[in-house]
């Protein structure tokens, strides 16, 4: 693969992966509308959102937030990037985690109570679902011999067969950072709760759509390394279907849940989520799967 | 008409705060969104949070305990925005308005670009008073 070809595909995935963001964001809406018996939004209503927001009176309740709100789009679209250079996994997890990490160091640097606990939930959050992303890697890396993206499309073979115990577990990892009940401690997407809106309670106006427009992003490139479990071979159109089918499952299993304490969370993100990580690299390494 | 302008007529949040009133407006601002009037049909959706709203819905009088309570709120939502004053009591203080502790209508504490009158506002008005208030978010 040219280095020209590669490069061209980052400006691409840069531009289109927002637009893609935003349109699974509205069908969201749309889908979790009919499964309530209601109508629902027009399917872009959440460009509508942003614009409006882009077009409020900014208002800031410290510098150190605004700053935040800066770094943590720029961190997770440098991680977009590296993913479409196809770098290294664990760079573009490592950089996914340090840009999601900016959100709550932004709400944490306000004095709103709402603001607080968001953060420190936003917090367990990434205690909950960042073992399972990092540990993910290691099966891969296992059979397909390097932690590179370029060696999981030389590695010729779809890695779901071998790897689905893997999969599932990034199913939960996904839940968590889409924000999805029963999940969606630190700030709902949907309802009212306790915490107002949490983690992102204190940022509004333009900042406000900046981190909507960075959650498209991180949602469109977590789907993506989902995609990458059939990425090769003749079907490989199937990594669509998979990436596509993992948001749908979120959306059902969104809509059927309550939600849930960040207690349970950690227990089941680490019980379930951990384990089934551990006996994937156990099974490979026995040379089980 | 620009493309802000439009984002903004499709996507108000609300912000619902209750004054002190009977609570009958309130069940009616919440039975709008019931999948029967379902306003998030249109953009609307009802947050928790000043910070994040466009129009304020007030219900119930002003009076000496919480006005306060109602232009902080007031203050706290970021330009441009509208408020909206839903049922009888906002308007005028209502049958309330003559008691010791009532200061009067919302417009009293804070400017009101919309009245609902009604006791209690029908669903459909309220709704009707929500794309009023638009068309002045629209031009601002």
């Amino acid at each position: 693969m040219s280095t020209g070809w590669l490069v061209g595909s980052a400006v691409v995935a840069v531009i289109v992966a927002p637009l893609i963001g935003g349109l699974l964001r509205g069908i969201d809406r749309k889908l979790t509308a009919h499964m309530q018996g209601r109508i629902g939004p027009p399917i872009i209503q959440p460009f509508y959102d942003v614009i409006k927001l882009f077009g409020k009176k900014p208002m800031v309740a410290g510098g150190a937030q605004m700053a935040f709100t800066y770094a943590y789009l720029a961190l997770i679209i440098t991680a977009v990037v590296f993913f479409a250079l196809r770098q290294d996994l664990l760079v573009v997890l490592f950089v996914l985690f340090f840009g999601g990490l900016c959100l709550p160091i932004g709400a944490l640097s306000v004095k709103s109570p709402y603001s607080q606990f968001g953060g420190h939930r936003e917090l367990l959050q990434f205690l909950a679902y960042e073992p399972i992303l990092l540990l993910a890697a290691i099966p891969i890396a296992l059979k397909t011999s390097g932690f590179t993206i370029v060696s999981i499309f030389e590695y010729g073979q779809p890695l779901l067969p071998h790897l689905w115990i893997t999969f599932i577990a990034l199913l939960i990892a996904l839940a968590i950072v889409m924000r999805k009940s029963p999940f969606d401690i630190s700030g709902s997407e949907h309802a009212h709760q306790e915490l107002v809106r949490g983690v992102v309670t204190e940022y509004s106006g333009p900042y406000l759509a900046l981190i909507e427009i960075g959650h498209w992003y991180e949602m469109v490139l977590l789907l993506s390394i989902l995609g990458l479990f059939w990425v090769t071979g003749s079907l490989w159109w199937l990594s669509i279907i998979i990436a596509l089918g993992s948001w749908f499952i979120m959306l059902i299993v969104d809509n059927i849940n309550a939600r849930l304490t960040w207690s349970w969370m950690l227990k089941f993100a680490w019980g379930v989520g951990i384990v089934l990580v551990a006996l994937n690299i156990l099974f490979v390494n026995l040379r089980w799967m | 008409m620009g493309i802000l302008s439009t984002a903004r007529m499709k996507s108000p949040w609300l912000l619902h705060f209750d004054c002190g009133s009977c609570n009958g407006c309130d069940i009616e601002i919440l039975a709008a969104l019931t999948p029967l009037y379902d306003i998030e049909r249109f953009g609307i959706v009802n947050m928790g949070n000043p910070k994040h709203a466009d129009v304020l819905l007030v219900t119930g009088p002003a009076n000496h305990r919480n006005y306060r309570v109602l232009r902080n709120l007031y203050e706290q939502m970021p330009d441009p925005k509208g408020v909206i004053v839903v049922g009888t009591c906002g308007c005028t203080g209502g049958v309330f308005h003559n008691c010791p502790n009532i200061i009067g209508g919302i417009d009293k504490v804070i400017p009101v670009d919309v009245y609902v009158p009604g006791c209690a506002a029908r669903p459909e008005a309220i709704i009707d008073g929500v794309v009023l208030a638009l068309k002045k978010l629209s031009v601002s």
